[in-house]
């Protein structure tokens, strides 16, 4: 504890959820409240009513949050499986060349997504490789945006695993894809896991790249949110923006059991 | 290198009846006549990172069933000899032999090679018994083998109560021996152990010192690589010791003949914190005696290393070899004044000015201990201390 006194402690502990409540709690709040409001037209909204969920429900809503999960499990799987897979082959190439490399995967994530989608959207409208209007560039789009993040994440678990776990395993006879599934894997499973997180939680709110490139029949949530506050059903989008966050939070909560589970042993 | 390595008996090679009793022949481990005669030989092995030599041509013999310690400075090379015998780092050049296969060039995993590194290194989130196990399931043994295997290391180490932790539950000694009875269970050629107890507390450290000597005798053929910077685990342990500097081997032998007449003043300081004085050789007495000149004093002392008559060389006394005299003259007799003197429990340890030379003299406690400033009278056996030559040993 950094603050000694009593009176201290109690004061900065209500400066900083003054804080909080502001930076966070009052925007979550109000969309939450939009989110149940039929009208609101003074401080307070008023007729409360479940309508925006029900609508949410019977629209396309549920299926745009299916297409949004679905996405993100398949781009932040494939992420992981390939920002992993270069982690791993890189990770004992000289000093150089690794910072060369790092950079370059990292292009992507510092490029504004709106830039990713337009020039993906350029790239495959022509043959021979036309995927304009297909899933298949939205998912690439995705994995594009997000496995940067995922090598990062890889990269940073295996720097701070001794070298001397795999040697010893090694020298007890152990061949590289033994070493891999039995030491280095388990050893670096919380990474593995805060990387899927990670990439999940981009995926499910990603909307600069998917907003150019989606086709007919593929929306996302952040999509389908986009366009209904676009046409002036901001409580509707409300409802559906609460509808993401729940479902993402659900997903992501349930990864942090797997992954506190995998770092306790 | 110093001295020629002294020929000894080659040992018999008798399993103990342990042994016999759980050789169980398997793909998984060597058979029992497999495990006969299996040193570890280096010639002329160098290794460089990017151009820096930090081992530099060394050649050197463990034999089957034998403790070789390499002891030195810290970073003089010793790990790295070590992790040329594992693999982890390719000599630039010269070869590398485990028993008469040459390893060189053979992956690590392919080796047979039992190792302990400094820090353990058990795999965090396996049991004791899984990471003992971990070995042979690399190399696919079968159930049975591996429950009478694990059960069996275990049991070696003392720690079959403690099969079901997990690494974080268990103390530094205990983790230490789960390490060594993980290299064990694969029954490998040769046992490779770095610094093994340098992590543990000075009390410990000890005491796994007599069981690690305890398991060499309960395991005759095992042949041991030990790494350590400390002169005691090495003179504890070892049949023959290997001192280091600067990534060359600088002296070689039996340990007690190395201790008793180290061949160069490095290795006289590092193995035993010797006194030496500067002396001139001036003419052999006989009996491997020779008669040196130092001041103005003629003393005795033996020449195992047939230095010429003329030659500036050291003498080299333990301070355990010094005693006190009373009144002045006789034999081998050297006059010094008291710097200090110090009380260290079960001895005194007493700092003398000789002509301008220290010495240290430790003793049984004196009933009273001489002031600074006395004039004191030593003298020493001409057996017991050893000419050495005046080289560092490069
Ligand atoms: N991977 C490495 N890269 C560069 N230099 C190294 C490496 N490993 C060891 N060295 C150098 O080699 C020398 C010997 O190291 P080491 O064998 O670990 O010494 P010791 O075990 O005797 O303390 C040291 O000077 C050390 O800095
Ligand atoms: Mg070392």
């Amino acid at each position: 504890m950094l603050v000694w006194s009593r009176a201290g402690r109690i004061l900065a502990w209500t400066a900083a959820a003054l804080v909080f409540a502001i930076v966070y709690g009052l925007p979550i709040g109000v969309i939450a409240l939009a989110s149940f409001s039929g009208q609101w037209n003074d401080v307070l909204p008023s007729h409360l009513t479940l309508v925006h969920y029900a609508n949410a429900l019977r629209g396309d809503s549920a299926e745009q949050a299916q297409v949004s999960i679905v996405t993100g499990f398949a781009a932040s799987a494939a992420a992981l499986i390939c920002g992993s897979w270069a982690a791993l082959a890189l990770r004992n190439l000289a000093r150089l060349p690794k910072r060369a490399l790092d950079v370059l995967f990292f292009v992507p994530s510092a490029v504004p997504s709106v830039s990713v989608g337009l020039a993906l959207l350029v790239a495959f409208s022509q043959p021979p490789v036309l995927l304009n209007g297909t899933r298949a560039i939205v998912l690439i789009a995705h994995f594009v945006l997000i496995s940067a993040f995922t090598y990062g994440n890889v990269s940073a678990g295996l720097a701070r695993l001794p070298p001397e776990y795999e040697q010893v395993a090694e020298s007890l006879g152990a061949r590289p894809f033994y070493r891999l599934r039995r030491v280095i894997l388990p050893l670096v499973a919380p990474y593995l896991i805060a990387a899927f997180s990670l990439s999940f939680a981009l995926s499910m709110g990603e909307l600069g790249a998917t907003v150019m490139i989606y086709p007919p029949g593929w929306v996302t949530l952040p999509v389908g949110i986009f366009s209904l506050s676009d046409r002036g059903s901001i409580f509707d989008a409300s409802a559906l923006t609460m509808i993401l966050a729940i479902s993402t939070l659900i997903v992501l909560v349930g990864l942090s059991r797997i992954s506190s589970k995998a770092s306790v042993r | 290198m110093a001295t020629p390595v002294p020929s000894h008996l080659l040992r018999s090679d008798i399993a103990t009846a342990g042994e016999a009793r759980s050789a169980l022949s398997t793909a998984a481990a060597p058979s029992l006549a497999d495990r006969r005669v299996r040193g570890i030989g280096f010639k002329d092995v160098t290794v460089a990172y990017g151009g820096l030599v930090v081992l530099d041509a060394l050649t050197l013999e463990v034999r089957s069933g034998e403790i070789v310690a390499l002891i030195g400075p810290s970073g003089s090379g010793k790990t790295t000899a070590l992790r040329a015998v594992a693999g982890f780092v390719r000599p630039t050049r010269g070869r590398i032999t485990i028993g008469d296969r040459d390893v060189t060039n053979i992956a690590p995993y392919a080796r047979n090679i039992g190792m302990v590194v400094q820090n353990y290194a058990l795999f965090p989130h396996m049991r004791a018994e899984e990471n003992v196990a971990f070995g042979l399931r690399a190399r696919g043994a079968s159930q049975a083998v591996l429950r009478e295997r694990v059960a069996e290391s275990l049991r070696l180490v003392g720690m079959e109560a403690y099969a079901k932790r997990y690494p974080r539950e268990l103390s530094g000694g205990q983790q230490q021996r789960v390490a060594i009875a993980r290299a064990l269970a694969i029954r490998p050629q040769v046992l490779l152990l770095d610094e093994p107890l340098s992590a543990l507390d000075a009390q410990i450290r000890r005491s796994m010192l007599d069981e690690l000597a305890k398991l060499h005798r309960e395991l005759p053929s095992l042949t041991v690589l030990y790494v350590t910077h400390d002169q005691t685990e090495a003179l504890t342990l070892a049949d023959h010791i290997g001192i280091m500097r600067d990534g060359k081997l600088i002296a070689f032998g039996a340990s007690r003949s190395l201790y008793r007449h180290p061949p160069n003043r490095f290795s006289a300081e590092f193995l035993g914190r010797a006194n030496l004085l500067p002396v001139t050789s001036v003419q052999p007495i006989g009996r491997g005696l020779a008669e040196v000149r130092f001041g103005e004093a003629v003393l005795a002392a033996t020449n195992p290393h047939g230095l010429p008559q003329g030659a500036d060389c050291l003498l080299c006394v333990r301070p355990h070899d010094l005693r006190l005299r009373q009144g002045e003259g006789g034999h081998n007799a050297l006059a010094g004044i008291v710097e200090s003197v110090q009380w260290q429990g079960e001895a005194n340890s007493i700092v003398l000015d000789v002509e301008g030379h220290r010495l240290r003299l430790t003793c049984a406690p004196l009933g009273e201990p001489p002031e600074p400033g006395t004039p004191l009278a030593l003298a020493f056996d001409p057996h017991v201390v050893t000419l050495v030559p005046e080289t560092s040993g490069d």
